[in-house]
C-alpha cells in the first residue's frame, strides 16, 4: 500500500511541477494541476481506506543526502486514518477549486495556486507517513510554506499580505517548539527514528512531560488551540475559498495528528496531560464559538468555528488520555474515538461550509453577511448543502457531528462513574462545556444561515446572484451526502477508525456503545423518513392549488423593507450579553449633539479576547525585554571590535587560568 | 644568535608602542614598515640559531615578507594618506596617553599568558610568544580606539604580524602554501582597503569611521 501512497505523492509533485512549468497558460496549468490532484487523491484514498480496513502495517527506508535523519516512512492505522481524511477531502476540494478558480483565468496567474495546492497535499501525505523526526519536520515546513503561498494568492491586497505574514510568523514560532521537542527526543534516543523514540523516553518522567508540553504548543499552533489560534481568523478570509476549505478541513488536523503521534512515543500518559487537554478544549471551544458569534465576515466566522471544533477534539483527546492513564479502556476508547471521528467529520462539514461560503462570495462578491440575505432563492443547492453543513457542525442528529460529539459525551459520563473522583470530575467538566459549545454553535449557525440565505436581500449585492457552476456544486453535494451517511450510520464509521483508536488503548467498543450507535441509526432513519414523508406530503397537498408568494417578513405591512429584518448583530446581541466581559469591545460614538442634531454615528467592534488580552501584551512585553539587548547593537564598528577582542581575551584568560589552576 | 632574535622581537614591541603613541599617520606607517622588516629577518635569525626549517621555504618567506610588509604595503598606505590628505589621527576615542598605558597592560597580560600557555614544543626564545600576543592585542587596540580608516589598516596589519610571529613557533607544521596564501591575502586586502579609502574620501571628504556609522540602518 505504501507504494500506492508513494505513487500519489509522485503524481501530486509531478502535477505541481507541470502546473508551474505551464505558468503562462492558465488553462493548461489549471487542467494539469486539477487532473494530477484528482488522480492522486483517488489512488491514495483507495489505498489508505484499504489499509485502514485491513489494519495494515508497513515500513520503508530509503537513503537521504542529509547527514542527519533518513527517509523512513511507514503505514499504520493512525496514518491510514489521516491519509483517508486527507485524500477524500482534498479530492473533493480539488474539484471545487477547479470551478472556483475558473473566473480568475486571464485576470491572475493561476499556476501558484495549483502548484502550491498540490504541494500542500503532498506535504501532508508525506508528513503523515513520516517515521523520522527530520523528515517529519521537512514535510511540516513544506506544508507551512505551501499553505503560506496559497493564503497570499491575492497578494496585491494589503489585508491578504498582512494575514499571510501573521500566518507565517505563527507557524514558524510553532515549529520552533517542535524543533526543540525533536531535539530533546533525538538526544535521549540517539537517533531521529520514530521507532527509537518509542522505547527511550521514560513514561511519565519529566522529559516526557516537557516533550508533551512542547508538542501541545507546537502542534497546537497549527491546530489552533486558544490563544495560539490567532492566525486562523486572519488567514482563512484571506485565502481563496477552496484553500480555506483544505486548510481548515485538513491542514489544521495535522496538528492533531502530530499530537497523537507524539503521544505514541511518550509511553503511557499521566492523567494531568488529559486534564490539561480538557482545559485547553474547554477554553478553545467556548472562546472559539463566542468569537464566531460576533463575526460579520462569513469566512472569519467559519475560521472561529474551526477553533471551536478543535476544542471539541481536544476535549475528546483529554477524556481519552484520562481514561488511558487509569487503565479504563472504555473511557479511553470513547475519548480517542470521539476525537478521531470528529477530525474526520469536521474535515467534511467544514470544507463543505467553506465551499458554500466560497460560492456565496463568488455569486455576490462580498463576505459580509450583513449585506446578504435571501440567497436561498437564487442558490438553492448551495443553500441546502450549507444547511446540511450547519446542522452537522451544530452536532444535530441526522448528520455526522452528532455522532462524534455523542462519543465524547459518553466517554465523559463513563469517566464520571468509573474513575477516581478528582479525575472523574475533570472529565465531567467536558460535559457542560460541550453542551454550552453546542448551544452557542446552534445560535451561531442559525444566525449565519438565516442572515445569508433567508429573509430579504439587504443590499444590491444579492440581486445578481446566481447558482455556482457544476464543478462547485458537485463536491458540495457529495460532501453533504457523506455527512449524512456518517450521521445515519456512525457504527460503520466507528468500525473504520477502531484500529487507529486501538493504537492507544487495547479496548474495543463496548456493546453499550455499539447499541447506542445502532439506536442513533434507528432514530436518524426514522427522522430522515419523517422529513421525506413531510416533504412529499407537502407536495401532494399543494398539488392543484394556487400557491401565492409574498415577500419575506411581509406580515401585512404596507411598505416592508429589508431593513426591518433582524441584522446579524441584533440577532445575537441578547445572547452575547452574558459573555460581554469575555469579549473586548471598542465603541465609537459620535452624537447626537446639541438641540438640533444633524447626524450621529455609532460603531462597535468586537475583538479577539485571547489576541488582545493575552498575546498582544505578552508580545509587547517580550519585545520590550528584548529591546534592552539592542543597546549592544550601536552600528559602530569599533564597538563590535571591542566585543570580539574582549571575548577573545576573556576566553584566553579563562582557559589559561584553568590550566594553571590544575 | 638568540640574542639577535630577542633584539628583533624587542624592536617589534617598541614599534607597537610607537604606533599606539603617535598621532602622525606617516610615523605610523614608517613604524609598521620597520616592524615588517624586523619580521622578515626573524625567521632567518631563528634559522641561524638552529631552529630547524627548510631553506627554500625560509628564503621565500623572508623575501616575500620583506617585499610586501616592509615595502609594498607602506607605499600603498602612504599613497592613500597622500590622496586622502589626512595627516593626523585627531581626537581618538581613547586618548593617546591612555592607549600607551593600555598597550603596556596588554603587554603584561601577554607575558602572563605566555607563562601558562602550553605549546606543542618549546618556543625558540622567551620573548617570541608574549610579543606575538602583544602585537595581536595592540592591533585590536588600534582598531578599537582610532577613527581614521588608515589607522585601521595599520591595525589589521598589526594583527597579522602577531599571527606571523606566533606562527614561527610552528614553522614546520604550517604548510608553505598557507603562509604564502596569508601573505597574498594581506596584500590584496590592503590594496582593496587603499582603493576603498580613496573612494570614501572622495565621496565624503573624510575617512572618519565614527561618522561612517551614520550609514547604519
Amino acid at each position: 500500500m505504501l507504494g500506492w501512497i508513494g505513487l500519489s505523492i509522485g503524481l501530486l509533485i509531478g502535477s505541481a511541477l507541470g502546473a508551474a512549468v505551464a505558468f503562462r497558460a492558465d488553462r493548461s496549468s489549471l487542467a494539469i494541476g486539477t487532473a494530477g490532484s484528482i488522480l492522486a487523491c483517488v489512488t491514495g484514498a483507495a489505498a489508505s481506506i484499504a489499509a485502514l480496513v485491513s489494519s495494515l502495517e508497513e515500513s520503508f527506508l530509503a537513503d537521504w543526502p542529509l547527514p542527519i535523519g533518513e527517509i523512513h516512512v511507514g503505514l499504520d492505522s493512525l496514518s491510514a486514518f489521516f491519509l483517508a481524511c486527507i485524500f477524500v477531502i482534498s479530492g473533493l476540494v480539488t474539484v471545487y477549486g477547479a470551478g472556483y478558480l475558473r473566473p480568475y483565468i486571464g485576470k491572475r496567474r493561476l499556476a501558484p495556486a495549483l502548484t502550491f495546492f498540490n504541494l500542500l497535499v503532498a506535504a501532508m501525505v508525506a508528513l503523515v507517513i513520516a517515521r523520522d523526526g527530520i523528515f517529519f519536520l521537512v514535510a511540516w515546513e513544506v506544508m507551512s510554506f505551501a499553505s503560506f503561498f496559497l493564503v497570499t494568492f491575492e497578494n496585491d491586497r494589503e489585508d491578504v499580505r498582512r494575514a499571510g505574514m501573521t500566518y507565517l510568523i505563527a507557524s514558524q514560532l510553532g515549529v520552533a517548539f517542535l524543533f526543540a521537542m525533536f531535539a530533546l527526543l533525538g538526544h535521549s534516543a540517539g537517533s531521529f527514528n520514530f521507532d527509537s523514540f518509542a522505547g527511550n523516553v521514560p513514561a511519565g518522567g519529566s522529559l516526557a512531560g516537557i516533550c508533551f508540553l512542547l508538542a501541545v504548543v507546537g502542534f497546537g499552533t497549527k491546530a489552533g488551540f486558544v490563544p495560539l489560534h490567532i492566525w486562523l481568523p486572519d488567514a482563512h478570509p484571506a485565502a481563496p475559498s477552496h484553500v480555506s476549505a483544505l486548510m481548515s478541513g485538513v491542514m489544521i488536523k495535522m496538528g492533531i495528528y502530530g499530537l497523537l503521534r507524539t503521544l505514541l512515543f511518550l509511553g503511557s500518559p499521566p492523567a494531568w496531560w488529559g486534564a490539561l487537554l480538557v482545559g485547553i478544549g474547554i477554553v478553545t471551544g467556548i472562546s472559539g464559538v463566542l468569537h464566531a458569534l460576533t463575526q460579520r465576515d462569513i469566512k472569519r466566522l467559519l475560521a472561529y468555528s474551526s477553533v471551536e471544533n478543535i476544542g471539541i477534539i481536544a476535549l475528546g483527546l483529554g477524556v481519552g488520555i484520562i481514561g488511558q492513564s487509569h487503565g479504563n479502556g472504555a473511557v479511553a476508547f470513547l475519548g480517542y474515538a470521539g476525537a478521531l471521528l470528529h477530525v474526520f467529520n469536521h474535515g467534511l462539514f467544514k470544507s463543505l461550509l467553506f465551499e458554500g461560503a466560497g460560492s456565496v462570495l463568488h455569486a455576490t462578491g462580498t463576505r459580509n453577511i450583513e449585506s446578504l440575505g435571501g440567497l436561498y432563492r437564487h442558490m438553492p443547492v448551495t443553500g441546502l448543502t450549507f444547511l446540511a453543513g450547519s446542522l452537522a457542525i451544530c452536532g444535530l442528529p441526522l448528520f455526522n457531528g452528532f455522532a462524534s460529539e455523542w462519543l465524547v459525551y459518553l466517554g465523559a459520563f463513563q469517566a464520571g462513574s468509573g474513575l477516581p473522583a478528582a479525575w472523574g470530575v475533570t472529565a465531567i467538566a467536558a460535559i457542560p462545556a460541550l453542551a454550552l459549545i453546542g448551544a452557542l454553535a446552534v445560535a451561531c449557525f442559525v444566525r449565519a444561515f438565516g442572515v445569508v440565505f433567508l429573509g430579504e436581500s439587504r443590499t444590491e449585492a444579492v440581486t445578481g446572484a446566481h447558482e455556482a457552476g457544476i464543478a462547485m456544486r458537485l463536491p458540495m453535494i457529495v460532501t453533504a451526502v457523506l455527512c449524512a451517511v456518517v450521521g445515519i450510520w456512525p457504527a460503520g464509521a466507528l468500525r473504520l477508525i477502531a484500529p487507529a483508536v486501538q493504537m492507544f488503548t487495547h479496548a474495543a467498543a463496548t456493546t453499550e456503545t455499539l447499541e447506542s450507535l445502532t439506536a442513533i441509526t434507528r432514530i436518524a432513519s426514522v427522522l430522515a423518513g419523517l422529513v421525506i414523508v413531510l416533504v412529499l406530503a407537502r407536495k401532494v397537498l399543494l398539488r392543484g392549488r394556487e400557491v401565492s408568494q409574498a415577500p419575506t417578513w411581509g406580515c401585512g405591512y404596507a411598505l416592508p423593507t429589508p431593513r426591518m429584518q433582524y441584522s446579524a448583530a441584533s440577532f445575537v446581541e441578547p445572547l452575547l450579553r452574558p459573555f460581554m466581559a469575555l469579549i473586548p469591545i471598542r465603541v465609537r460614538r459620535d452624537g447626537p449633539n446639541g438641540f438640533f442634531p444633524v447626524k450621529a454615528t455609532y460603531e462597535e467592534r468586537l475583538g479577539d479576547a485571547a489576541g488582545e488580552r493575552v498575546l498582544a501584551p505578552a508580545s509587547r512585553a517580550f519585545i520590550q525585554a528584548l529591546s534592552r539587548v539592542r543597546i549592544i547593537q550601536q552600528g559602530r564598528i569599533q564597538l563590535y571590535l571591542v566585543y570580539i577582542a574582549a571575548t577573545l581575551v576573556i576566553l584566553l584568560v579563562w582557559q589559561l587560568a584553568g590550566v594553571t589552576g590544575r | 644568535m638568540k640574542d639577535y632574535a630577542d633584539l628583533l622581537l624587542l624592536l617589534v614591541a617598541v614599534s607597537n608602542l610607537y604606533i599606539v603613541a603617535t598621532s602622525r599617520l606617516n610615523s605610523c606607517v614608517r613604524a609598521s614598515a620597520i616592524q615588517g622588516a624586523a619580521l622578515a629577518l626573524l625567521p632567518l635569525v631563528l634559522w641561524t640559531s638552529g631552529f630547524n626549517v627548510q631553506l627554500f621555504h625560509l628564503a621565500v618567506i623572508c623575501a616575500g615578507t620583506l617585499a610586501i610588509k616592509a615595502i609594498v604595503i607602506p607605499i600603498l598606505v602612504s599613497r592613500a594618506i597622500r590622496e586622502a590628505n589626512v595627516r593626523r589621527e585627531v581626537d581618538p576615542s581613547v586618548s593617546l596617553h591612555s592607549s600607551v598605558l593600555l598597550a603596556g597592560l596588554l603587554m603584561g597580560i601577554s607575558f602572563w599568558m605566555s607563562t601558562v600557555l602550553v605549546l606543542p614544543r618549546p618556543a625558540p626564545t622567551m620573548l617570541l610568544v608574549p610579543v606575538a600576543f602583544a602585537t595581536l592585542l595592540t592591533g585590536f587596540l588600534v582598531l578599537i580606539s582610532r577613527r581614521q580608516a588608515i589607522t585601521h589598516v595599520i591595525g589589521y596589519l598589526l594583527i597579522e604580524n602577531g599571527v606571523f610571529i606566533f606562527g614561527q613557533t610552528l614553522a614546520r607544521e604550517v604548510p608553505f602554501a598557507v603562509e604564502l596564501g596569508i601573505l597574498l591575502d594581506l596584500l590584496v586586502g590592503i590594496f582593496v582597503m587603499g582603493i576603498a579609502i580613496n573612494h570614501i574620501s572622495r565621496e565624503f571628504d573624510h575617512i572618519d569611521t565614527e561618522l561612517l556609522s551614520t550609514l547604519k540602518d
